[in-house]
């Protein structure tokens, strides 16, 4: 048998526990744990496409639509937490794909910014919406799971153990994907383009499978966080300060493992949470001073302690 | 011919409005690479400074056409200080780092200065309207408008020759155009990149709390005005092409006339054509309209 691969482990250790964990979560534990997977999955997607040089300042796009999607399908009679997600991430990843051939083109900051004007033409839209409740987004009744209708309590824990084990699948498979020859482009054509055209692959290709996938795993996100609020909002969910925040996110985790996304993820929602809860005159002010902190004293994030704890005991 | 005319009036004003905001915004990016989100704190600190000065100046009985030293007192305050304390204190610690680094850390910084914007200055609106009262209104073809906005189309003009003809014909706008052609070159040509990149974020700065404190008066100054006008600015900035003052300028008459026709003709995609016009922008020309060219490095 072939020798272990650690992250797996580790990944499936945590999606074991957390699934045990999840019958004696508290209510406000539960809730914080199923915004992280849901912002953790997009900073996932993120990743991948960091690891090829590339930030997106727009994914708010991917996750409203996502969102919106899930929402809009509440509008007109579906509750199936199933058709829900899925509908909203393939929604996203559609769209992924047909604005792709357009961004596959572009680098550096014309990439970052050209996603930000697409994300807020759709804040736009949403905004002069009415039918969608407008800058107050619309709120939509507790999903169902394959016919199974849970009440109380028991929708959220529901929710979170589907939410665990499509995040589990989704980020083994991430990890995956990394280490196959496609994925492996991608620094490559992070540290020279030309080269990789040289030597027969096509550079944009590469960057367009991981443009889409980045927008398949937002649209997932932003399908849970709809789901797990039960609201919707374009100044939350598809505003540019979201998707500041998730590439703050993205920075907090570092690009260095799938997993460490979800931590970056959980370490966000709590500064924010504890930041709202205790200072709400200056939870900014904190969540942007430990943005600052991080990218002058962890410059490659909360996944480089591990590692360094990992030099010193080799 | 009327509502033609409204449409053309109102986005020149507008027009001016962006030019002002993005003009700052373009030096600064221009000269040093860096995409600073932190503008939009800088032109809302210039937007509650300058109402806080008109206030203060209109309680005095001095002459009425003084309020207008107090916009500009509020720019210079608020940009030198700003200016100096983030580039001194943070972005010349992050030069070496990744672009995108260097953006999220202006990120950071504008949503401390949020707060710090609020603990100042709390969560009320603030009301400036004496300058605009000063200068009354004018009558054109059968409609008003106040001639304090009107100016903000001059001034627009004044700031957009006075930095071209600075930049193109002093000896210092050469030594900052040496800088943006090669910064490496010019640092070892004896030019002190240093001290260039300080003074050009400090006058990006005062611009950004000019373009705030000049249209306070015209405004409810209130929170969250810092988030909007940063997308906007970017917008401009993106279509003019990023570093170019003509950019900024042709970027400002397109996004300002199309969004006052799209304001009078068709409502309901106001807030969305300038994003618009600036995927649709890009996508034809990446740089934008004006960017200049750049050498690839292999």
């Amino acid at each position: 048998m072939r020798h272990m691969d650690k992250t797996v482990t580790g990944l499936t250790i945590a999606f074991v526990v957390l699934f045990l964990a999840d019958f004696f979560m508290a209510e406000w534990v539960r809730f914080i744990g199923l915004q992280s997977l849901a912002r953790g999955a997009v900073a996932l997607g993120l990743l991948v496409l960091w690891r090829t040089g590339l930030v997106s300042f727009g994914h708010a796009l991917y996750f409203g639509i996502g969102a919106y999607a899930a929402a809009m399908l509440t509008l007109v009679g579906y509750h199936d937490a199933f058709f829900l997600v899925f509908a909203g991430t393939l929604a996203s990843g559609v769209l992924a794909f047909l604005l792709g051939f357009l961004l596959r083109r572009y680098r550096a900051i014309f990439f970052a910014l050209l996603n930000m004007a697409f994300s807020m033409i759709l804040y736009g839209v949403i905004v002069k919406t009415e039918e969608l409740g407008s800058t107050d987004g619309f709120s939509l009744h507790p999903p169902t799971f394959l016919g199974y209708a849970p009440e109380g309590e028991a929708v959220q824990t529901t929710l979170f153990i589907f939410t665990l084990v499509f995040t589990y699948i989704v980020t083994v498979g991430v990890h995956l994907y990394l280490k196959t020859t496609l994925g492996g482009m991608s620094m490559a054509v992070r540290e020279n383009e030309i080269r990789v055209e040289y030597l027969g692959y096509s550079a944009e290709k590469v960057i367009h499978v991981k443009y889409v996938f980045s927008g398949l795993v937002a649209g997932f996100g932003g399908a849970i966080m709809a789901l797990a609020i039960g609201q919707v909002d374009p100044d939350s969910m598809a505003n540019w300060n979201v998707s500041g925040e998730f590439v703050f996110i993205t920075i907090l985790s570092g690009i260095g493992n799938v997993g460490a996304t979800y931590i970056g993820a959980l370490v966000f929602e709590l500064i924010r949470t504890y930041a709202f809860e205790y200072a709400p005159q200056v939870w900014q002010f904190i969540l942007g001073g430990s943005l600052l902190a991080i990218i002058m004293f962890l410059p490659d994030g909360i996944w480089s302690l591990v590692d360094r704890l990992r030099k010193s005991e080799g | 011919m009327q509502e033609l005319i409204v449409i053309l009036v109102d986005g020149l004003v507008f027009s001016s409005y962006l030019f002002m905001v993005a003009v700052g915004l373009t030096v600064i990016f221009g000269v040093m690479k860096i995409l600073n989100v932190t503008h939009g704190s800088f032109y809302a600190f210039g937007a509650y400074m300058s109402a806080t000065l008109i206030g203060a100046y209109y309680a005095t009985d001095w002459p009425e056409f003084g309020g207008f030293l107090a916009i500009f007192a509020a720019a210079l305050i608020v940009g030198v200080f700003f200016g100096i304390i983030l580039e001194r204190g943070l972005l010349r610690f992050l030069y070496h780092r990744d672009e995108h680094i260097i953006v999220l850390a202006t990120f950071a910084m504008f949503l401390v200065l949020e707060d710090v914007l609020l603990l100042i200055w709390g969560t009320d609106p603030y009301f400036a309207f004496e300058p605009m009262g000063v200068l009354g209104s004018v009558d054109i073809v059968e409609l008003t408008f106040d001639v304090y906005s009107l100016t903000l189309i001059g001034l627009a003009i004044i700031v957009g020759v006075g930095l071209w003809l600075g930049l193109t014909k002093t000896k210092w706008g050469k030594l900052l155009l040496a800088v943006i052609f090669d910064r490496e070159v010019s640092q070892a040509m004896g030019i002190n990149v240093t001290v260039v990149f300080t003074v050009t974020f400090v006058i990006g700065a005062i611009m950004g709390a000019l373009g705030g404190a000049y249209i306070a008066p015209t405004i409810s100054v209130n929170p969250g005005i810092g988030v909007e006008v940063i997308v906007l600015a970017f917008a401009v900035v993106v279509i003019g092409g990023m570093g170019s003052i003509p950019g900024a300028m042709i970027g400002a008459l397109l996004v300002g006339i199309s969004r006052a026709a799209a304001v009078h003709k068709f409502p309901e995609i106001e807030l969305f054509v300038i994003y618009a016009i600036m995927a649709v922008v890009l996508s034809i020309r990446p740089e934008g309209l004006f960017a200049p060219a750049q050498a690839r490095k292999i």
